[in-house]
């Protein structure tokens, strides 16, 4: 036999790692991806002869991986909507790991989404579809906490989902606080103080779990927005850098700054008010992040109502010439 | 539970002796087994080794292979290995290197090389894969050598299963597997490879899994066959394949 390709090699070391569903009904074809806490791997449905996708934790000694897997698929079931995968199962490996199954998404994450050439306005709206997942969840006890744009995935029919809620926090009565703070891909294991820079809110890296609300995710979305807006990563000092991008509607800016601002009450006490006010610029109205002068205002009025503007002007224009040559 | 050929369910292979174990005994059937496992899962990387990392030409690089395992075997070097001090796989490539650098300084590799104790092993086969490398060793001899021991355990395992499949109702299956999982490049679809084989998609991913649990068991015996103890195997498991063996 002559030697294995390197293609090859890494596809048997797939097929040796690839863990072995104790049921008749699943059949695990490849690897789609992995992350701090779990692979996802592509499945197959024999009984409804669909393709679904199996979210497993990655290592089996690990019991804290284990309970967030658990836990995430406890937070899925409850959010049935149509910007959050639905889940479909749950079951346990031969070696005892949970796993659960999921709808398979076909599709890019945003990241990858943001390498096409897109138009401000489709960038708004893909950030208002983001919102509006968060949104439902928030109203349903759920904070995500670790939104950010490797986690949102767009779907070939341009349905935007959101993923991900691994290391969600239940508000209310299932509170659980003591939960610690989300695990960065390629972490070595939970309990690494932060997830990924610059879209993790102040007080969520500071790990003091009790003051993380919902405002978390206003700003998780306010560092998204930021990417989207300027196409680089937020860091640490995404509101300071984005008030100098003057080639930025200014209120824009103030929109993004707002729902950046390090500490939680300054931010928009949710996230239907930041996706209201970005909706608000779509539609040419005025944000309430930014206090227009009477120059914007006109400026903006203009922008919206281009056509009639014209269409005044070129009346007045005319009339005057019409007064002139009259006499 | 096993899944009635001496493995348990989940693929992994039945505790045996380990080849340290089994070349120290004092059966010389069992040594010269247990020797013939060795040879088998390293002279690739340590020709490899020496050829890209040693940068010997062919014919060196030849009579130095079969010179060191021919004189580890009577020489007994591999016996002396201690596995609180390196894992088994360091100290072969170790052993090989200082078992290099004598035969240079002496200048008496013909007299000491295996030209005249020749082992036979495919050297024509394994140079084509030296000029199929695209990235050479560079600053990490270590990484390589493991990255060429982990491919001459699948070629091992492949070997196995393609036996294990042979003239068995299996062998369909095989087909499925060295077309998808062996393909040197992009592999063929799911439909394509149905559409080939006049089955469903379904049966086509039935039969694949087995299979691959099939490899996966016989991957795990080849490198349990070569590590010098349980503990040992269960670090090479999870450092080679990043998997928790039980």
């Amino acid at each position: 036999m002559s030697g294995l390709s390197d293609t090859a090699i890494a596809r048997l070391k797939a097929a040796v790692t690839q863990p072995g569903v104790d049921s008749d009904r699943y059949t695990i074809l490849d690897e789609i991806g992995h992350g701090g806490m779990g692979t996802v791997y592509r499945a197959l449905d024999r009984d409804l002869g669909r393709e679904v996708a199996i979210k497993i934790p990655r290592d089996a000694a690990n019991r804290t991986l284990a309970h967030r897997l658990t836990r995430e698929a406890q937070v899925l079931a409850r959010l049935e909507h149509p910007g959050i995968v639905p889940i479909h199962d749950t079951g346990r490996l031969n070696d005892g790991r949970a796993f659960y199954v999921m709808k398979r998404v076909r599709g890019v994450t945003l990241r990858e989404h943001l390498q096409a050439n897109l138009d401000l306005s489709e960038r708004l709206r893909i950030f208002e579809r983001i919102c509006e997942p968060v949104a439902f969840a928030h109203a349903h006890g759920c904070i995500h906490r670790d939104l950010k744009p490797d986690n949102v995935m767009l779907g070939a029919f341009g349905e935007v989902l959101v993923m991900d809620w691994g290391v969600a926090k239940v508000v209310g009565p299932e509170d659980d606080d003591a939960d610690p703070a989300p695990v960065p891909a390629g972490a070595t294991g939970p309990g690494t103080v932060v997830g990924t820079h610059g879209f993790m809110a102040p007080e969520q890296a500071r790990g003091t779990a009790a003051l993380v609300d919902r405002r978390a995710d206003v700003y998780g979305l306010g560092a998204i927005l930021f990417l989207l807006l300027t196409g680089e990563e937020p860091g640490s000092e995404a509101a300071g850098r984005i008030a100098g991008r003057s080639h930025i509607p200014r209120a824009l800016r103030s929109i993004c700054t707002r729902a950046l601002a390090p500490e939680p009450s300054a931010r928009y006490g949710s996230v239907e008010a930041l996706a209201n006010d970005v909706a608000r610029f779509r539609a040419g109205q005025a944000v309430l992040a930014h206090r227009e002068t009477p120059l914007e205002r006109a400026a903006r009025f203009g922008r919206t109502y281009r056509t009639a503007v014209l269409l005044v002007l070129a009346y007045i224009v005319m009339r005057t010439v019409v007064a002139f040559l009259a006499g | 539970m096993t899944d009635g050929d001496g493995r348990t369910r989940g693929g992994f292979p039945s505790t045996r002796h380990s080849v340290i174990e089994r070349i120290r005994e004092g059966d010389p059937d069992a040594r010269r087994q247990a020797f013939g496992d060795l040879v088998e899962s390293y002279w690739k990387p340590l020709y490899k080794h020496l050829r890209l990392t040693w940068r010997l030409d062919p014919e060196e690089a030849r009579d130095l292979t079969q010179g060191f395992f021919a004189d580890a075997f009577e020489k007994a070097w591999l016996e002396r290995f201690e596995p609180d001090r390196a894992r088994f796989r360091t100290f072969v490539r170790v052993c090989a290197d200082r078992y290099v650098m004598n035969a240079r300084q002496a200048s008496a590799r013909l007299k000491r090389g295996g030209a005249n104790r020749t082992i036979s092993l495919d050297f024509e086969g394994a140079e084509r894969e030296v000029a199929a490398v695209r990235a050479a060793p560079g600053d990490d001899p270590e990484a390589f050598f493991r990255d060429e021991f982990v491919r001459a355990l699948f070629e091992r395992a492949v070997r196995a299963l393609r036996a294990e499949c042979e003239g068995s109702t299996r062998d369909t299956a095989f087909c499925l597997f060295e077309r998808y999982d062996l393909a040197p490049d992009e592999a063929v679809s799911y439909a394509q490879l149905a559409a080939e084989h006049g089955l469903t998609t379904m049966q086509v991913t039935n039969q694949l899994a087995r299979i691959r649990r099939r490899f996966r068991a016989h991957a795990l015996d080849a490198l349990r066959a070569v590590c010098a103890s349980d503990e040992e195997f269960r670090r090479e498991a999870r450092d080679l394949f990043g998997m928790e063996v039980p």
